[in-house]
């Protein structure tokens, strides 16, 4: 197999769990102050994946005290340590960038419907 | 022991260091190379050894290469690549040398051939600001001035010019080795290398480093 593929494969997660452009996402993420490591937690829904294999990242959005904060995670970096899907969003594109430039009730993703089985 | 390896260029990765930081390295695969002959070189007074690397078919050999090989007493070798080592007498003819003569954290050099880029002119070459784009400029690209009046009355030599570009030796120096892998005939080293994925590459113990330890 070619080389590269088998370095990045060795340190890829293989519990990332399925989820599309439009969710909301729980991320717990390592947080290094000092010679201290902490958790910390970000919410947002996800208005972008971009990249592949190893290089794969999300872009997190969230409204936090009236303000947008938007933040690129690598989906396969040990400083994320879970992943937790919160909401299934549904969204007409691969790109929500529109929401930046909504405010109020027009920034929501609406809920996907999922058939109950 | 022997610290410069040939290699092949396999490519450039992204991949997470210990502390979760994302580095951007190459993968060369290192060797296995065989010592096909230790010698003496006269001019330079000092022991020199020729490594052979990547198995080839006899046929695909010229007969004085073939012979050379057979002498040996090793498999005919795509590439032979003559090293500077001090430490020449303790290595015999058709030893293996494996990549774990580099350790992690390591720096090395990485000496290759560039890609060539043909024919380029002074604003890729190197660099130069060009002239106005607009303003009813017609020197977008050009080289601009190449030098005085009757005095000198010539250009100088070695003036830039355009030209061929690339395709040239090349040696990026002191750069850290990030793992090490003897069983896959592989290091991974940060940064980048000259050459196109595929080329040739030649990995040594850093000059420079050498240079501070003494």
């Amino acid at each position: 197999m070619d080389l590269r593929k088998q370095l990045e494969k060795e340190q890829m997660k293989e519990n990332i769990p399925s989820f599309s452009i439009g969710d909301t996402l729980k991320l717990q993420t390592k947080v290094v102050e000092g010679d201290r490591v902490r958790t910390q937690s970000f919410t947002g829904v996800v208005i972008a994946r971009k990249g592949s294999g190893l290089a794969e990242r999300i872009t997190l959005r969230k409204v936090s005290f009236g303000e947008g904060v938007e933040r690129v995670f690598p989906l396969h970096s040990p400083m994320v340590e879970k992943i937790a899907v919160q909401r299934h969003g549904r969204a007409r594109r691969a790109k929500l960038y529109y929401l930046r430039e909504k405010v109020g009730k027009k920034a929501r993703v609406k809920e996907k419907r999922r058939a109950e089985s | 022991m022997i610290e410069s390896l040939i290699g092949r260029k396999i490519g450039m990765v992204q991949l997470f260091d210990p502390q979760g930081k994302a580095v951007a390295g190459t993968v060369v695969q290192l060797g296995p190379c065989t010592v096909v002959q230790v010698k003496q070189d006269q001019p330079r007074n000092c022991k020199v050894v020729q490594l052979g690397f990547d198995e080839v078919p006899e046929s695909k050999m010229t007969k004085p290469l073939a012979g050379h090989f057979r002498k040996a007493g090793v498999s005919p070798k795509r590439y032979l690549r003559e090293v500077r080592a001090d430490e020449a007498d303790e290595l015999e003819v058709g030893q293996q040398i494996l990549a774990d003569v580099f350790s992690v954290g390591q720096k090395v050099d990485v000496i290759g051939i560039s890609k060539g880029k043909g024919f380029a002119g002074m604003v890729r070459r190197y660099g130069a600001a060009g002239g106005p784009k607009s303003h009813g400029s017609t020197s977008h690209r050009r080289i601009g001035s190449v030098g005085s009046n009757t005095w000198p009355g010539r250009v100088f030599r070695g003036k830039r010019m355009p030209g061929h570009l690339g395709h040239e030796r090349v040696t990026v120096m002191n750069l850290e080795v990030l793992q090490v892998r003897p069983a896959e005939n592989m290091v991974f080293v940060k940064g980048c290398v000259p050459g196109p994925c595929g080329g040739l590459v030649l990995v040594r113990r850093s000059v420079k480093q050498k240079a501070k330890k003494q």
